[in-house]
């Protein structure tokens, strides 16, 4: 293998663990080299023939009516050549469709894209233009004439559902599980999770805590801006050129958006700078196909700056949430109840079904309410961000965890052991779990070096938490060719974002029992394989890693099978072990046996699957802080993650994902935030002033793989990719504590508010002081 | 449209002369009437250092230059880090340690760690950190990627 | 009989009950025998044919790919759930 090196945790590199020759290797991705050498083409690194440049109008207002739209001047500008509104995209049906990705309204998809009656948010598109340069397009853009009767927005759950609150939606009615509201609302849903008792398991606690917490809107901050190119061509094909999490995603939206049948769209995923959750919703992709027809039939590309990626795209939902949690007098959870408040932006949708399954998923409790809602604000559409819902919703409950093991005199660990989850234990919503690895990374954890070291000094402390992601199967396809040289063309749909062709080529080379250099994996357009999902849900490497599984385990029957027939032997003689086929006498290496078995007919093979029983993921994480008292600045001096990986294919790329949730993580924690002005603009839409963790920000992330094998993956594997998003900002909460002694209910711990508590609570101690001042 | 001016300058030690705007970004040029790709936009104000490149051996931000700046100055980009066929060592140790995942900040960061281990060829954890400050990486956490700029320099040393 | 939890919305259509046992070999059988104890329960579950966009059904703890098709056992537990796909959630 090409990398035998130390790993990042300076643990000695794995070569072929438990009987595996390349699982548990660390070689080089395919697509490394391009990568390194600024080779690898992008979303706006497309270019073509003719190519136009496209630019988006965006709405300068909050909440707000559109009279009436006027592009002649900027039509009559030379070098333009089209320009589109929301009246160029075919009337969308106010109904609810499943694209594969979810249910998701076609107006409101629609209107997203490209505003219709109102716009609903500062950066909600409202015209596109193509021109010969980009400059030009901008320029074109300000000449656009919106004619805006400025309505009153709202920004927060509370404006949300306040009487009388403006109503952002005129036909939204509550949904309670079909039982539909009849009068007009900000309140997009209502759902419960309900089980056993919970007055009586209240009414019996020895302790119970009550909080209430409010996070921000945050946003995924891929490096990688949007941008989309379209060729509407004059025989009514049309090509899409993104950077996309699902190219088929890309298809279903834009195929529903436009009216079109999916054989008349391709997609074409470039290589992709980062999404997170952020690339699976369309946005400009719609826009620059209809610039494209309406341009005579000319390739546009539109890039989206960083402050529209900011003001437009993602984010994820901010939240208030209470957290009431009641123990016995041995520490047992004896009810739990969460009340979940989610703004899902301009359009229903915020993640809150998925934080209620997070809420509580790592302890075993008997009586227990979790209730989710979904709320729409004047903020962007919100997004799928790694664990979506989990960070905000895994704050407040590890917060309130943290609370009651300080109030019993337990050790936090101890309390997540003696209350932790298992097999045939619930999740909230009443599924039991089957094999998993909570109590194990609590254990990890608790039995690091880190947690047993000391940490000394004033205004120092030490956090830790849990948290649980549900994962996902999804479906995939993928072919394989055998070449007669013994390599294997791997052909999949899942775009890599982290080293996926490698963790999928793996798992074909482990399957067929050859070198990973012998495999050749690609991703491949929307015409190339059958249906994918999204490289989402954690599910990649397991569910795509599958189909590769299968490819390699079909070409091994087909090669035996025509062996057998060459040799004229049973096909049961065959045999094929370390890379050699044989029977009785005969005996043949695999690269000699590819050309061979070919001779009369070439070989190929495809898989398609759609597993349901895809295990879920939990990590527990250690953080050691230091607190700036006359700043307020929290500075990170030790992480250590612990997280159930199942089985880890690739260790780096597994590592990579552990550290990467969390660095996002520590941001969401004590940084980042969209700040509004009180007429709903965007204050901070650039990577100045919405400030994501630097290098100089985190210290190296140590890094715990609890390997607990999941029973329906040949090669054991679960999701590793979002987990550990969900409890570092409870972790770091946690540890401000210990540093400080104030319980932080917000999020962002930026360096403001924790100073302003810090003065806060010196205030109050000063008061209870006689005498002092 | 503005007038075109012709741009003389050294792009990875090739003569070159190039017509561009004098509006258009030295970032813009280099993509869009060079051809060089590899450099990359993420901000387009100097925030995230992914279109980083090293003009007369110091270390700028691409998109805050504009196009003429360049004339009778030398720039390289990420295509002209490796030499003579062979990748440099920042970018096989970049491969090795695994620290891109999406891979669009990594040319920043190859660029940016050159120009730190030109400067220093032997930083401590610390200085590499301050160092790559100007570079935002949203994927690996930085993790990787300090161990990789430190690899190489212990093995220069 | 398949036990099936019966989701808290749902629970004035079963007279507050949270568990009840019912007969069907898929899960589309078993909302009809519901249905015949608990008028109106198909109504909220199951829409143009299906499983209500953004909700789904689990047995013995898998989210079910088949929904209504999907295969019940005798001894099977059977829940309604908020949907979540697609490193997504819920998008009613």
């Amino acid at each position: 293998m090409a990398d035998t090196k130390q790993n990042g945790t300076g643990q000695p590199a794995a070569n072929g663990q438990n009987g595996y020759k390349v699982i548990g290797t660390r070689p080089v991705r395919p697509d490394g080299v391009d990568k390194v050498t600024g080779r690898a083409v992008y979303a706006a690194d497309v270019q073509m023939t003719g190519l136009l440049h496209g630019f988006v109008l965006r709405s300068p207002h909050a909440h707000a009516r559109i009279r009436s739209i006027d592009t002649s001047k900027a039509e009559a500008l030379p070098g333009v050549r089209a320009v589109v509104t929301a009246d160029d995209l075919p009337v969308a049906e106010d109904k609810i469709e499943d694209l594969g990705e979810g249910a998701i309204n076609l107006k409101y998809l629609s209107d997203n894209v490209l505003a219709q009656e109102k716009a609903l948010y500062h950066g909600h598109a409202v015209a596109g233009v193509a021109a010969v340069n980009p400059h030009i397009a901008r320029e074109a853009a300000e000449l656009i004439e919106v004619d805006y009767e400025v309505l009153p927005p709202v920004m927060t759950v509370d404006d949300a559902l306040a009487e009388d609150a403006p109503i952002l939606l005129d036909t939204l009615r509550t949904d309670k599980m079909g039982e539909i509201g009849t009068e007009p609302t900000n309140l997009a849903s209502f759902f419960r999770h309900q089980r056993g008792d919970l007055d009586a398991g209240f009414a019996g606690a020895h302790l119970v805590v009550d909080r209430t917490f409010r996070t921000e809107t945050v946003h995924q901050g891929y490096i990688e801006p949007h941008a989309a190119t379209a060729l509407h061509s004059a025989d009514g094909q049309i090509t899409i050129w993104t950077s996309t999490q699902g190219s088929f995603a890309v298809r279903g939206q834009v195929c529903e958006i436009l009216k079109i049948p999916v054989s008349r769209l391709k997609v074409v995923p470039t290589e992709i700078g980062g999404g997170f959750g952020g690339k699976i919703n369309v946005y400009v992709e719609p826009v620059a196909v209809v610039l494209s027809e309406k341009a005579g039939h000319e390739p546009v590309k539109i890039v989206m700056s960083r402050a529209d990626v900011l003001a437009a795209t993602g984010p994820t939902s901010g939240s208030n949430i209470r957290v009431k949690i009641g123990v016995d007098a041995d520490g047992k959870i004896s009810a739990a109840l969460a009340e979940l408040y989610y703004e899902a932006g301009a359009y229903p949708g915020s993640p809150v079904g998925a934080a209620a399954n997070v809420s509580l998923a790592p302890y075993a409790i008997d009586n227990l309410q979790v209730d989710g809602y979904d709320i729409i604000v004047n903020r962007p559409r919100s997004a799928a961000y790694r664990a979506p819902g989990g960070t905000n919703v895994a704050f407040a409950v590890e917060s309130v965890v943290d609370e009651l093991a300080e109030k019993l005199g337990m050790d936090p660990a101890e309390f997540r052991v003696l209350n932790g989850a298992k097999e045939n234990d619930r999740r909230p919503d009443g599924l039991q779990y089957a094999r998993i690895g909570q109590i194990e990374t609590v254990e990890a954890i608790r039995d690091s070096e880190h947690y047993q070291s000391p940490l000394e000094g004033k205004y120092r402390g030490r956090g830790i938490a849990s948290g649980y992601w549900n994962n996902w199967g999804g479906q995939s396809s993928a072919t394989a060719v055998l070449n007669p040289d013994g390599s294997v063309n791997l052909s999949e749909a899942s775009t890599d974002i982290g080293g996926s062709r490698a963790s999928i080529a793996m798992q074909l080379a482990e399957a067929m029992d050859i070198e990973y250099e012998q495999v050749k994996a690609r991703v491949v357009d929307t015409d190339t394989v059958s249906y994918n999902d999204v490289t989402g849900g954690s599910r990649t490497t397991f569910a795509t890693g599958l189909a590769a599984y299968n490819l390699g385990q079909q070409l091994k029957k087909e090669m035996k099978r025509r062996l057998a027939d060459q040799w004229d032997v049973a096909l049961g003689d065959v045999c094929y072990e370390d890379g050699v086929f044989s029977a009785g006498a005969e005996s043949l290496p695999f690269i000699e046996a590819a050309g061979l078995v070919q001779r009369d007919e070439p070989l190929m093979a495809s898989s398609t699957v759609h597993p349901q029983d895809f295990g879920p993921g939990f990590s527990t994480q250690c953080v050691d802080v230091e607190v700036d008292p006359e700043t307020g600045k929290i500075t990170i001096l030790r992480y250590t993650i612990a997280q159930d990986v199942g089985k880890a294919i690739h260790p780096s790329y597994v590592e990579g994902q552990m550290q990467g949730g969390v660095a996002q993580g520590i941001g969401w924690a004590i940084n980042e935030e969209y700040i509004y002005d009180e007429e709903g603009h965007l204050l901070n839409a650039s990577l100045l002033d919405y400030r994501m963790p630097t290098a100089l920000d985190l210290p190296m992330i140590e890094t715990i793989m609890v390997e607990v094998p999941h029973p329906a993956h040949p090669y054991g594997v679960r999701g590793v990719g979002e987990v550990n998003i969900v409890p570092p900002a409870g972790a770091v909460a946690n540890a401000v504590y210990q540093a400080t002694g104030i319980r932080m209910d917000k999020l962002p711990i930026s360096p403001a508010r924790l100073l302003e508590a810090m003065w806060a609570k010196e205030a109050e101690s000063a008061e209870l002081v006689p005498g002092d001042d | 449209m503005a007038k075109k001016i012709a741009v003389e300058t050294t792009l990875n030690g090739e003569e070159t002369v190039f017509l561009c705007e004098p509006r258009q970004t030295l970032l813009e040029a280099l993509r869009d009437n060079l051809g060089l790709i590899g450099s990359k936009e993420g901000c387009g104000n100097g925030n995230c250092g992914a279109c980083n490149v090293l003009l007369d051996g110091v270390l700028v931000n691409s998109c805050l230059v504009l196009a003429p700046e360049i004339e009778g100055r030398s720039v390289v980009t990420i295509e002209g880090i490796a030499e003579d066929g062979q990748l440099h060592p920042l970018q096989q140790k970049f491969l090795e340690h695994a620290s891109l995942q999406c891979g669009i900040c990594t040319p920043g960061f190859i660029v940016s760690s050159k120009a730190l281990l030109d400067d220093n060829p032997s930083p401590s954890e610390h200085d590499v950190r301050l160092w790559l400050a100007g570079n935002l990486c949203r994927c690996t956490g930085y993790d990787k990627i300090v161990r990789a700029v430190l690899d190489v320099a212990e093995g220069d040393a | 009989m398949a036990t099936v939890w019966i989701p808290p919305l749902m629970r004035s259509l079963t007279d507050g009950q949270q568990i009840v046992e019912a007969e069907g070999e898929s899960v589309r059988e078993l909302v009809a025998a519901l249905e015949k104890r608990f008028p109106g329960v198909a109504d909220r579950i199951i829409d143009e044919g299906r499983i209500r966009p953004g909700w789904t059904v689990a047995v013995d703890g898998a989210v079910q790919n088949r929904g209504l098709r999907a295969a019940v056992g005798p001894d099977s537990e059977v829940h309604f759930v908020p949907a979540m796909t697609g490193g997504n959630s819920v998008q009613v």
